[in-house]
């Protein structure tokens, strides 16, 4: 079997007295596409945030292609190729939208793979933001990203991880409150992503829109893992369908 | 039915606001962006020549409220980051205890002394600062209050570098149009600097961190690092305008630590509309010498003070600049209105 580009090994996080996460171990092979679904409280986003260091881990390590970076400082982390996305859109306000992406494209990750000299960087902001669904023509890269519509926003956090050109992409909800139509042009820059070679994460409420895309499936509840495999077998759990899905299943299976 | 008038605002064209080729299309449009630019400047670079007119008492408050403007102007950028700092008079009484020290002590002439010290002090101020600067908020406020004060109460109870008596008797600054024009050219060259600096990609960074400081993170930056080299930068302002006064002075003196440096500072740049650093310069040209016109009040002169500041951050949040130019992107007129009864 092959290294993995991601591995987690015991992962626990307590606030107080909860358990966020308890425990949780997996690995994930370069290209694949994961999965992690669970009712709300039941640690995803608290797994990201341990995962990529903006929380630390009470216990447990995390290796991201062979390497322990746990404990690392979260730009640093970004720095090796994990991006990840918020779940709470967080833009810089004041700024146009095509500017917020100045930002990681200077980071010293970015400078390193492409150089890139003054001047480039707002034409390949303005790229990237077409690549997920950023009307060119239009005004929308134009404008101050605290007026853009949530949509829009969700889509500008995605564009933030493609552009410190990452191996590993978390995403955090992508799809929460965006619109069908948002959706429906979302959904193949995913897959597009997924062509390219890259490794994603994706933590979502969304099932029928995940399961199109996804080829593992992990299930949370109460911050312990308690399904792992292809999505298929995972929803069909019976533990699964007791903790989470319920009607939802016969609906979308 | 009666005819009534409403004022109406537009917006000047955003061909003739950008500075773009179609900017000088005709000279009404090149005056229209660069008058307010040039106006400012020539004002600066000619009240010097007129010292004899004006009074050289007026030609040094110029120049103070120049050193204000260059404080003000350390304390905008650091609050481009989002760091609000109540302790500028840090950077200033170490620019001056510095260049002093060397003056006096190593016997070094201004010349060299003032630009050691602008870049020891900075250095200094940096790595004193440095294990700050993860604080954030209020944290971040309060320390900084309390740092320049801790110096000030260090040399007090020491009576190192002087003591209560401070460092006196240093090397004046030679020249009288040395001493008027190195802080107009200093302030203009600060301002128009930081002007571009912030629009830099480099600029983008600084005002993401104020925005939301974990984006910034998840794009793989090092925030810490960034905001070192932030306050590094305002260091060497701050720095040298505390440098050059105490030559101006001839002495370098505890009162350059106490918390009025401080405060002047930043009522220059919450005055005049902080984040554009022409605000802060504009509020620093504004309240020095008002402070200076009130001295005929004597005792009453800080509860009129007092009341001007009230008055300007009730009535007027933003800041004199904000305001200024926002009226100057506007035409207003009075248009009829038909009221049917």
């Amino acid at each position: 079997m092959k290294e993995p580009i991601l591995k987690v090994s015991n992962l626990s996080k307590r606030f107080g007295g909860v358990k966020a996460v308890d425990d949780v171990s997996f690995g994930l092979e370069e290209g694949g596409l994961l999965g992690i679904i669970g009712p709300n409280g039941s640690g995803k986003t608290t797994l990201v945030n341990l995962i990529t260091n903006f929380v630390r881990p009470d216990s447990g390590k995390v290796f991201f292609k062979g390497k322990e970076v746990t404990g690392f400082p979260p730009y640093k982390i970004v720095d090796l190729g994990v991006a990840r996305s918020f779940q709470m859109v967080r833009p810089i306000h004041k700024l146009v939208a095509f500017k917020n992406l100045i930002i990681p494209l200077y980071s010293p990750r970015v400078k390193r793979l492409i150089g890139g000299k003054y001047g480039d960087r707002d034409e390949i902001a303005i790229d990237l933001l077409e690549e997920v669904g950023f009307e060119r023509d239009s005004l929308v890269p134009y404008k101050v990203a605290g007026s853009l519509p949530h949509g829009y926003l969700k889509r500008l956090e995605l564009a933030r991880c493609l552009a410190v050109r990452p191996d590993l992409i978390i995403l955090d909800e992508l799809f929460s409150g965006m619109s069908l139509s948002e959706l429906a042009s979302t959904l193949p820059i995913i897959e597009k992503i997924r062509e390219e070679g890259k490794t994603l994460i994706m933590i979502e409420h969304r099932l029928r829109e995940l399961l199109r895309v996804i080829d593992r499936l992990i299930v949370l509840n109460f911050g312990r893992k308690i399904a792992d495999g292809p999505p298929r077998e995972v929803i069909d759990n019976e533990e699964v369908r007791r903790a989470y899905l319920g009607g939802e299943v016969a609906e979308s299976a | 039915m009666t005819v009534s008038y409403r004022r109406e605002r537009l917006d000047r064209g955003v061909k003739a606001r950008c500075d773009d080729i179609f900017a000088l299309s005709s000279y009404r449009e090149a005056c229209y962006l660069w008058l307010p630019r040039v106006l400012p400047v020539a004002f600066l670079l000619l009240f010097p020549l007129f010292k004899e007119v004006v009074g050289l008492y007026w030609a040094k408050v110029l120049g103070i409220a120049c050193i204000v403007a260059l404080l003000a102007l350390s304390w905008d950028l650091i609050a481009s980051v989002g760091l609000i700092s109540l302790g500028q008079a840090l950077f200033f009484g170490v620019g001056a205890y510095m260049s002093a020290y060397l003056n006096r002590s190593l016997g070094w002439s201004p010349l060299f002394a003032v630009p050691v010290a602008t870049l020891i002090g900075a250095l200094f101020c940096t790595l004193l600062v440095s294990p700050l600067l993860r604080l954030r908020g209020i944290y971040f406020v309060l320390i900084t209050l309390v740092l320049p004060l801790f110096f000030l109460r260090v040399i007090e109870a020491t009576k190192i570098l002087g003591g209560t008596e401070g460092i006196s008797g240093l090397t004046y600054i030679p020249n009288i149009w040395v001493e008027l024009y190195v802080p107009v050219i200093a302030v203009l060259l600060v301002v128009f600097s930081f002007r571009r600096l912030i629009n830099t990609d480099y600029g983008m960074v600084l005002r993401g961190i104020r925005d939301n400081d974990r984006t910034v993170i998840a794009g793989g930056i090092n925030i810490h690092w960034y905001k070192l080299q932030v306050v590094f930068i305002a260091g060497v302002v701050g720095c040298f305008a505390g440098a050059f006064m105490a030559h101006c002075l001839g002495a370098a003196a505890m009162s350059m630590f106490s918390i009025d440096y401080s405060i002047l500072s930043l009522t220059a740049a919450i005055v005049g509309g902080p984040g554009t650093f022409a605000g802060a310069t504009l509020g620093a040209f504004i309240m020095v010498p008002l402070s200076e016109i009130l001295r005929t009040f004597g005792g009453l002169r800080v509860v009129f003070y007092c009341v001007i500041l009230v008055i300007f951050i009730v009535g007027l949040p933003e800041g004199i600049f904000h305001y200024i130019q926002r009226k100057y992107h506007q035409f207003e007129r009075l248009v009829e209105v038909e009221v049917k009864r």
